[in-house]
């Protein structure tokens, strides 16, 4: 398959680029998506499809999400826009009363197949409103789907499955990610099934699982390890909800330990989903307990030197993975 | 336009039935003979019976968690409705929604919402929808005057009023958000006024005449489908049992509810019809018979229904059942 060279940002305008083309039932809105004004993803989709296609709105996000439902309601696939995380706050109640619940509460007779494309800014010194990953608040909410791409290509693909797929979807962007570079298929409609985790690295001795920019901190974390003589597997889960809990067990069942990385807070963060299902599951074959690797339990601070203390790294991450190859006796605190 | 006396004999078994559907189901909680939640609609019939005759088949309308009288005005068969609040198969959604939550997109109704003012913003997707196709259908969505207060409220005004759309704000202003006089929620004095911020027109109506809810509405709608906007319509009226069914009310003074009561819309549409030739007495006594031996039928059809299957949990959660975690 020809592919590509391009940045995440590319990627994901290649995305909606083909999702516009392909399907008059999709249609994008939220704020500073259209030219001259976008400079993200969006950029050149209005000119080229259109702003009725490719809609500003107001700085009004339950709106936003609430009109995207409506016209869900109608049989379009809209992609709305929450510039940043932080502010899906304010769309929450459409986002979890009405678009996650209404196929349940309506007995199938309604459904909500709305995408809604949100970026973190952590990491760039914008402060606490500006840089949170919450995906852990819509993993809680049955209904959503919640997919973290890392690499330009999953950004493709799954951006297109969301697309498509029949219900709701939190696609999270990370803004640190988007200037990355990597091959994508060059075919349009190349998409990446929801719920498939992607062994990015194999290894034997420790699986380092994560997703989002933890992927990049966890791939680092792995070439290091190497260094060690430790062979470090790196899983990349790509969307939380479906998780694809199959995939995750099978490489823990053979490497026996696992780490889990993300930039969301490590207290109740994804990660401590999934070390329960991993000991649930492989209680007799781990040989160390899951360790997880996230943001410190504060508000994200601004200030670069206060920053670095808070988000995982590849050197805590190499840490953590040690412990697990710790022998016993020397785990004890 | 004046409205022809078929119309408002259509308005008059609307409202006879939505009160005999309320006076019903009251009874049946009541005395313990139904288990269900309820939020009754009793006193704001005339707005909903307008809405029924109005509103096309192909128009849309939103309401909330006091939808009973809306939905019987759109058409949602009783029988679902009840099935739907007593938790039956023969629901709405199977039993899987509820009271606050019946949608019926056959009937034109999308959406029930328990969340005070979440609908507005879903009606200006709706009516983004038709106007994205050419269609000239016109989607309502019904409200309290509480919603008002809300940011979602007025960024779904805004929105409507910005792109021009489709779109009919019906606030059934029934003095109370939940147990807290509007007096003491706005400055304000009229909700339509608020419809200024927005640009567009606000109309306040007697929403306890049905002959004039049915005028406004009218404008509003031809406005709407003529691709002239939006139209805020505040509807006065009151609600007669509260908040929920069971409250005590012990925050409406009786003089208040005595003057409501009073100016309840369906004895004073009743002398209307009478008053003016539409309707004889016993034309009028026909149909409040066969509005409630329509509802002991449907609420015996409901009672008798079995409750959803188990397996009702494993569905409709996602499109595909394999992508729900355990």
């Amino acid at each position: 398959m020809e592919e590509r060279e391009m940045t995440m940002r590319e990627a994901l305008n290649a995305a909606l680029d083909h999702a516009l083309a392909s399907d008059d039932r999709v249609f994008l809105l939220g704020e500073d998506i259209a030219d001259p004004g976008a400079s993200g993803p969006t950029k050149g989709l209005s000119t080229k499809y259109g702003t009725d296609r490719v809609l500003d709105t107001p700085i009004s996000e339950a709106a936003i999400v609430g009109a995207a439902i409506g016209a869900a309601l109608d049989g379009f696939l809209p992609v709305a826009e929450i510039m940043i995380m932080d502010f899906i706050g304010i769309a929450v109640d459409q986002i979890v009363n009405h678009a996650a619940k209404l196929r349940f509460m309506s007995g199938g007779r309604t459904t909500a197949p709305i995408t809604i494309r949100t970026q973190v800014y952590g990491g760039l010194g914008t402060g606490a409103t500006h840089s949170q990953s919450l995906e852990a608040w819509f993993m809680h909410i049955p209904g959503l789907k919640v997919i973290v791409p890392a690499t330009p290509r999953d950004a493709k693909g799954l951006l297109t499955s969301a697309i498509f797929d029949p219900d709701p979807c939190i696609f999270v962007e990370t803004i640190r990610l988007q200037g990355q570079r990597g091959l994508v298929p060059a075919e349009p409609s190349f998409a990446i099934p929801l719920g498939q985790a992607d062994i990015k690295r194999p290894g034997s001795d420790v699986t380092l699982i994560a997703y989002g920019r933890g992927l990049v901190e966890a791939t680092e974390a792995a070439s290091r390890l190497e260094d060690e003589g430790i062979d470090a597997e790196v899983l990349d889960l790509r969307t939380l909800v479906p998780l694809d809990v199959e995939t995750m067990l099978d490489s823990v069942r053979r490497t026996r330990r696992a780490v889990v990385v993300h930039d969301a807070v490590r207290f109740a963060g994804p990660g401590a989903e999934i070390a329960a299902i991993l000991q649930e599951e492989l209680f007799g074959d781990l040989v160390a307990p899951v360790r997880r690797v996230g943001a410190r339990f504060v508000p994200n601070p601004a200030s670069p030197s206060l920053d670095a203390q808070v988000y995982p790294d590849a050197g805590r991450i190499v840490a953590a993975a040690r412990r697990t190859l710790e022998p016993a006796s020397a785990r004890r605190e | 336009m004046a409205t022809d006396s078929g119309s408002q004999r259509r308005l008059y078994e609307l409202m006879v039935l939505m009160k005999a559907a309320d006076d019903r189901l009251s009874k049946g909680i009541a005395t313990g003979e139904l288990l269900c939640v309820y939020w009754p609609s009793r006193g704001q019939e005339a707005i909903a019976a307008a809405l029924g005759l109005c509103l096309r088949p192909d128009d849309q309308l939103l309401t909330t968690y006091r939808g009973l009288h809306d939905l019987i005005g759109k058409g949602v068969p009783l029988l679902e409705i009840f099935g739907e609040m007593l938790g039956r198969q023969v629901g709405a959604s199977r039993g899987k929604g509820g009271t606050m939550h019946i949608a019926r997109p056959e009937s034109g109704v999308m959406l029930s919402t328990g969340i005070v003012g979440a609908g507005p913003p879903v009606a200006v997707g709706l009516a983004l929808a038709a106007k994205r196709r050419g269609l000239d259908r016109v989607t309502a969505v019904s409200f309290g005057d509480g919603a008002t207060n809300t940011g979602s409220f007025h960024e779904a005004a805004n929105m409507a009023a910005l792109w021009d759309l489709p779109v009919v704000l019906v606030c059934q202003n029934n003095q109370y958000a939940e147990m807290t006089p509007t007096e003491h929620t706005m400055k304000v004095e009229r909700v339509a006024d608020r419809a200024l911020a927005y640009g567009m027109p606000g109309v306040r109506v007697d929403g306890n005449d049905p002959l004039a809810v049915v005028a406004s509405l009218r404008q509003a709608l031809e406005r709407a489908r003529s691709g002239g906007g939006p139209t805020l319509l505040e509807c006065l009226t009151f609600r007669f049992r509260g908040h929920y069914f069971g409250d005590p009310m012990a925050y409406i003074p009786k003089e208040q509810l005595a003057a409501a009561q009073a100016a309840d819309p369906l004895p004073r549409f009743r002398s209307h019809l009478t008053g003016t030739g539409v309707c004889t007495e016993g034309e009028l006594d026909d149909i409040e018979a066969a509005a409630s031996a329509r509802v002991e039928d449907a609420l015996a059809a409901a009672l008798a229904a079995a409750p959803p299957s188990i397996d009702e949990l494993d569905s409709d959660v996602y499109g595909d059942p394999t992508h729900c975690p355990a």
